[in-house]
């Protein structure tokens, strides 16, 4: 299947006949609905908040942020950014609620500090993967995007991102641009396996009463499966035990100890704590 | 754009970011527009604290309303249905259409046309 991001770069790619297309289009309108009812749960919002729309097009996501009901803790207020002017045309059409602004997420996002409760992005960041200018690269761009994105957000805000990754490198090329950046993040994962599988990346930023991050975020919900790799990480580590007696890492740890009594110790080398050879 | 969204936007050039003059940006030719929207009481008092109220005087002096009071409505002020109408009319009703927001530190230009301002950056400015 053809991606658009290998073809154009977003503001060329959604012209006024694609961008009327895809705002048209009863196929992507149910996708982008159900994906942003799936962000907007996972935000869980209790009372009607400000919002940053990253990559908020034709306003398909923002519209449902202004019709969510009061018992729900709406409406939510929004303000879009978009780097495609003929989708921003679009939304001006369909007269959206939201505050619209022509300008590249991976510029950086200029807002004071601590200035929204909270972030959505539906199938946008992943275009921040390419560059499409020598004077910049992909990494520079994910990197101002988190960065501005967690100055934006207020203590215990989250951003959802709904996206496409390429491959498993994007993939964490994403994650990683944005723990970098100092927000707790993770990944779920609908329908995994599957052709319309969705990604979402959680983002949270410590503080104001939120704790801990992904897992905390969609602890309660039914049907999700946790895999932490911290765990199984730490679980690697603690099933090796303590070092055993004459192994290595106890020898190391031997030198070291007498090292630091001032004793006289031989160099440690790749040779250490190996047998001889059998002299004959 | 909206005044409320006025109230937060700075500018986006690299080198304004330490600044404090880069905030507010300052409005010039605006041409304004009144849209109803529906009072929601609790939207405005959860973003009320966020709200720089010197800033926001700047800009409604800018704008050509008449003078807000000196200080932030705080506390039992809240509780007054008519300031927070009237709160709601400036920061959500009020838009600005067409104009210019400019800068206090480096003079960039941001263009707003229909409402829509444009804050792409030609790249040395990143």
């Amino acid at each position: 299947m053809s991606r658009p991001e290998d073809i154009l770069p977003p503001d060329l790619f959604y012209n006024d006949n694609e961008s009327r297309k895809y705002t048209k289009s009863s196929r992507i309108r149910n996708i982008q609905a159900n994906m942003t009812s799936r962000a907007l749960e996972l935000l869980d919002l209790k009372s009607p908040s400000f919002i940053l729309d990253l990559g908020c097009g034709s306003g398909l996501s923002g519209e449902m942020l202004s019709e969510v009901t009061p018992e729900e803790g709406g409406p939510h207020t929004w303000i879009g950014m978009d780097i495609s002017p003929s989708m921003l045309d679009v939304a001006l059409q369909r007269e959206v609620e939201g505050d619209l602004f022509l300008a590249d997420i991976g510029q950086g996002v200029p807002f004071r500090p601590g200035t929204f409760d909270a972030a959505i992005s539906i199938s946008a960041i992943q275009w921040l993967c390419n560059a499409e200018t020598s004077d910049v690269t992909a990494e520079g761009r994910l990197r101002r995007f988190f960065e501005g994105l967690y100055a934006s957000l207020r203590r215990g805000g989250r951003a959802v991102c709904q996206f496409y990754p390429k491959n498993d490198v994007q993939r964490s090329m994403i994650s990683g641009a944005a723990i970098k950046a100092g927000f707790g993040a993770g990944i779920l994962e609908d329908d995994p396996g599957t052709k319309s599988s969705k990604l979402y990346l959680v983002l949270t930023v410590g503080g104001g009463g939120l704790t801990g991050d992904i897992t905390g975020v969609v602890n309660g919900m039914d049907d999700v499966s946790v895999l932490d790799a911290r765990r199984k990480a730490a679980e690697i580590n603690n099933a090796r035990g303590p070092p055993r007696k004459g192994d290595k890492a106890w020898i190391l740890h031997k030198k070291e100890q007498m090292a630091k009594k001032g004793k006289v110790v031989k160099a440690s080398s790749k040779y250490t704590g190996r047998k001889r050879r059998i002299a004959f | 754009m909206k005044v409320i969204t006025a109230n937060f936007v700075t500018c986006a050039v690299k080198e304004c970011k330490t600044s404090p003059a880069s905030f507010p940006l300052h409005f010039q030719d605006a041409e304004l527009e009144q849209q109803e929207l529906d009072f929601q009481p609790e939207f405005i008092r959860n973003i009320l604290p966020r709200i720089d109220w010197e800033a926001l005087r700047t800009i409604s002096n800018e704008l050509g309303f008449p003078s807000l009071p000196d200080s932030k409505p705080e506390g039992d002020a809240l509780e007054n249905e008519q300031t927070l109408r009237d709160l709601h009319r400036l920061l959500l009703e009020t838009q600005v259409t067409e104009g210019k927001l400019t800068c206090g530190n480096c003079g960039h230009s941001y263009m707003i046309k229909e409402g829509i301002a444009n804050f792409l950056l030609p790249s040395h400015l990143v």
